[in-house]
């Protein structure tokens, strides 16, 4: 349909980009194993030894343990209520659907420094609800974000699928919980692992909102920053992020096959 | 109603954890703290609204932001548009796969650690003048200027421009380009007039994101800029200098209103429902 | 369906109902006790420290010792450290002296009885109870260790080596100088013109009169341009200078040593005009969780041994008298490289941080204090 040069150009600026989106990724993972514990250009040497440091880390390993835990928590908090959310949505007519949408978007249309300053005093300043921050601190806050991003998938998938079945199901005899295992469930399955996904990965990789958040603990971001600060040991934040990287590419390819045929409309 | 028992605890979740957190701050906007120990004091004041309207430094530092957010969103569609066109319309199955993974991965990666590998691009000593010296190019002193944070802004916001938009353009069915065609449009035509208004609201759903992203983030700007921005006073009045939360939650109205208005906007272009 | 929209708005008021007048209850007025004794250690410690100061060196024999697990957030300026230990979320702060006072006054800090420190007797006189950690006989806290602050420069860049702030302030190193994003630099300006401007009158550069502070202001507007970056952490200044950004500075002798240990082509000194520089204590929260491991902690890096690893590492001066020998033992020459055996002049040349308030000292109080301090430096960075 498009012309052969514009397919060139195309693919051309497609390169580009990934190259773009890439070069600091790669010098992230090259300085992991940079000999001097200061970043400088060109590398001052190769050496594996932060490798042996950063997994004998135990801040490290402690801040990456608590960044998977808020991460799962977080992200199955959204499943929850954000599939429940828009199977109501998608489902009935009534006043103050679009509040809801509304609502539920504004944690990530907000800047998250808005929401952090907002939990922060919430949690600091009020002994009623007796809540410190503790990982449940951090969960609320990332919660609020992750919500929207199960939600809106399990809304897009639901859009495009036929109420009939739903109906059809329920003509035959099942009752709600049955239909919505055997007949709903299925069907946003592959939404859910996207929503899913996006939301572990907003939860685990967010610092601003959990800086006002975490108190006293570290999730991996934070302890990240700290070693921003201190300039002398981000060889071994490379190595955490080369290893995460590493560790991430085989679930969001699955993911990504999961998800592959969504579009009812396909062709080619 | 079973509706209202599936409704309730999101709802209930999000008015008690967010909306009433959000209701108490921008109450205490209007209240102020004592200037020696930090504490909080209730007493009702405009002074916090005063002083961010009428001090010429506040004003400045939200329009130097909102320009910055507005910029970054521009460039990331003009950017991200081709691409995810050729991923949607033009690459392989196969192609496809890899490209989404390519542009998912960096979002798995620490937002930190991206912003700091381009510091040591944009160095004085770093790569980017490296390379231009070995082309015979001249340098430049990018380090810690708006043109960095532009740069690094539109760099790790990119992936969320990118898949909206991408998403909005593969639902679009080949019928309808194929009518195009048949109507007697030509490329250019469709493009314009099919195309692009289909892929409305995945641009505006992306920019939704990176417009909110730059108008609070307050850790590019430390870690590569050289001027406040709005986040920048927002924290430092909580966690920098003393409490003084009942400012920043005062200043936090403006970014507040602005998204207000830009959400207002993009809803119309159909944006929620292409995020 | 309207039964849903009335439990929105039932819920949403219910919930702003516990929300608001919660938010508004304030701590409890009475003080907080004197810590007497150290009972059960606890197996954790939080605390909040400037970088540089929880080095493993020091902290990894110490939960050994132990058995409490050391956990350390940075703080990049007093005000941060105040605001974080107002949070009850911490044990123990490495706090400056213009940090303290608004603790102990805010009634953050618990006063300890300095015998429980066994090293205390052995600490220089002017430490032992100063007036930033020690209110009508009171002490809120065991004075751990001092510095300058230094003017940092590259060797092969700045020529002639220099020995003024006034580097700082001219266009000669014009896109190529650092100094720390700080309300208290305003002391450092106030420093610099005590004595460039003696007719502005300033003795105290914490305690300035309406035209000092305006003088100190507009010198450091004039600043701004020259300004490359005006650093957040030390890993900031630590990477300006090893990567060309920035070749002369405002810093703590902690970059000078990881750069030089790095191999960086850099220097520090003391100008003659002298210097800003900060004294400071391990004071432990009200609020504290684990206040035993607390003064476990403050024991131990009391002890002659610790206070010459931190002195020799982070590159300031310890409190303890008998630190010297064990620098000169672990690093020939460090003890009068960093001051450990100088004179009282000398403790009294460097003009510690404190916080500015009203009151000038001197019967008169029209000084600024530091809500001004802070205003100006926002207005002077933009």
């Amino acid at each position: 349909m498009e012309t052969r040069a514009t397919r060139l150009s195309l693919s051309v600026w497609t390169v580009l980009i990934v190259l773009f989106l890439w070069i600091p990724l790669v010098l992230i993972c090259v300085y992991a194993f940079n000999s001097s514990n200061i970043q400088s250009w060109p590398i001052a040497g190769f050496s594996t030894k932060w490798f042996h440091l950063a997994w004998h880390n135990e801040e490290a390993r402690s801040a990456l343990v608590l960044s998977l835990k808020a991460a799962g928590i977080a992200t199955s908090i959204a499943l929850v209520l954000g599939t429940a959310a828009a199977t109501v949505v998608s489902r009935f007519r009534f006043f103050g659907r679009d509040a809801i949408t509304f609502l539920l978007v504004l944690p990530i249309a907000l800047p998250g420094v808005v929401t952090g300053i907002a939990l922060n005093s919430f949690f600091n300043n009020n002994p009623i609800h007796g809540l410190t921050p503790s990982l449940w601190t951090i969960v609320i806050g990332h919660s609020t974000f992750c919500i929207v991003v199960v939600y809106n998938n399990v809304v897009a998938r639901l859009r495009r699928t036929q109420t009939s079945l739903t109906e059809a199901s329920m003509d035959l005899g099942a009752d709600g919980w049955q239909t919505f295992r055997f007949v709903t469930f299925p069907v946003i399955s592959t939404a859910l692992v996207a929503g899913a996904l996006l939301a572990f990965a907003l939860s685990f990789d967010e610092v601003i909102v959990t800086t006002f958040t975490a108190g006293a603990q570290n999730t991996l971001p934070i302890w990240i920053l700290g070693n921003l600060r201190l300039g002398q040991q981000l060889p071994q934040v490379n190595v955490v992020v080369f290893f995460v990287i590493v560790m991430t590419v085989v679930p969001v390819v699955i993911a990504q096959r999961l998800t592959r045929d969504t579009g009812i409309l396909r062709r080619r | 109603m079973r509706a209202v028992a599936l409704l309730l605890p999101p709802l209930g979740w999000m008015l008690v954890f967010y909306l009433a957190a959000l209701a108490v701050l921008f109450v205490s906007a209007f209240w102020s703290v004592d200037s020696f120990t930090g504490k909080l004091t209730h007493v009702w004041t405009w002074t916090n609204f005063d002083t961010i309207i009428h001090d010429p430094t506040y004003r400045q530092i939200a329009w130097r932001t909102i320009w910055m957010a507005a910029l970054v969103t521009l460039t990331d569609a003009l950017i991200a548009f081709p691409f995810a066109y050729y991923m949607a319309r033009v690459a392989t199955p196969r192609l496809r796969t890899l490209l989404f993974v390519l542009v998912l991965l960096p979002l798995f990666s620490s937002y930190l650690a991206r912003i700091y590998a381009w510091r040591l691009i944009l160095n004085q000593d770093g790569a980017l003048n490296w390379s231009l010296a070995k082309i015979g190019l001249p340098q430049q002193d990018w380090a810690f200027t708006s043109t960095a944070m532009w740069i690094v802004f539109s760099y790790i916001w990119l992936p969320f421009m990118i898949l909206p938009i991408y998403a909005a353009l593969e639902r679009i069915p080949d019928s309808y380009l194929e009518a195009s065609r048949d109507l007697g449009a030509r490329n250019w035509t469709t493009f314009r007039r099919v195309i692009v208004p289909l892929a409305l609201p995945g641009i505006a759903a992306g920019s939704i994101f990176t417009f909110s992203l730059t108008l609070g983030d307050y850790i590019t700007p430390s870690l590569v800029g050289n001027v406040d921005f709005i986040g920048n006073v927002i924290y430092r009045n909580v966690l920098g200098l003393t409490n003084n939360l009942p400012f920043s939650a005062a200043y936090a109205t403006v970014p507040l209103i602005v998204m207000a208005i830009y959400l207002a906007l993009a809803k119309r272009v159909g944006a929620f429902e292409a995020l | 369906m309207r039964r849903i929209r009335r439990a929105h708005v039932l819920l949403a008021a219910l919930a702003a109902a516990l929300c608001v007048p919660a938010s508004g209850v304030s701590s409890d007025s009475s003080s907080p006790s004197m810590i007497t004794k150290v009972g059960k250690l606890e197996g954790t410690l939080n605390l909040i420290a400037w970088e540089g100061y929880t080095y493993k060196q020091w902290v990894t024999p110490f939960v050994k010792k132990t058995g409490c697990k050391v956990h350390s957030k940075f703080g990049g300026s007093s005000d941060e450290m105040v605001t974080l230990m107002r949070t009850g979320q911490y044990d123990a702060v490495s706090a400056s002296g213009d940090a303290s006072l608004r603790l102990i006054l805010g009634k953050d800090v618990r006063p300890i009885n300095p015998s429980l420190v066994p090293d205390y007797k052995n600490f220089i006189p002017a430490l032992k109870s100063p007036s930033h950690n020690t209110v009508k006989g009171v002490h809120y806290g065991i004075s751990l260790q001092w510095g300058p602050n230094t003017l940092l420069y590259n060797t092969k860049k700045v020529k002639p080596a220099p020995n003024s702030w006034s580097v700082l302030y001219s266009s000669k190193y014009k896109g190529k100088v650092t100094v720390p994003d700080n309300a208290i630099q305003i002391a450092d300006a106030a420093l610099y013109l005590s004595k460039s401007k003696p007719s502005l009158g300033i003795t105290d550069p914490y305690e300035l009169n309406d035209t000092q502070f305006k003088a100190a202001v507009a010198l450091l507007k004039k600043q701004r341009p020259l300004v490359k970056k005006y650093w957040l952490t030390a890993g900031d200044e630590i990477d300006l200078f090893k990567n060309g950004g920035a070749v002369v500075g405002a810093s703590w002798p902690y970059q000078t040593n990881t750069l030089q240990a790095a191999k960086a082509p850099v220097k520090d000194l003391i100008p003659r005009e002298g210097a800003t520089g900060w004294a400071d204590t391990w004071m432990i929260s009200s609020k504290a969780k684990h206040p035993n491991c607390a003064v476990s902690w403050i024991k131990w890096v009391s002890t002659p041994k610790v206070q010459a690893q931190q002195a020799i590492y982070f590159g300031e001066t310890p409190a303890n008298t008998k630190a010297c020998k064990i620098m000169d033992q672990l690093s020939k020459g460090s003890c009068a490289q960093y001051h450990a055996n100088a004179s009282t002049a000398y403790f009294n040349s460097i003009k510690f941080w404190k916080t500015p308030v009203k009151d000038c000292g001197n019967g008169k109080s029209n000084c600024m204090d530091y809500t001004k301090w802070q205003a100006a430096w926002t207005d002077i960075k933009s």
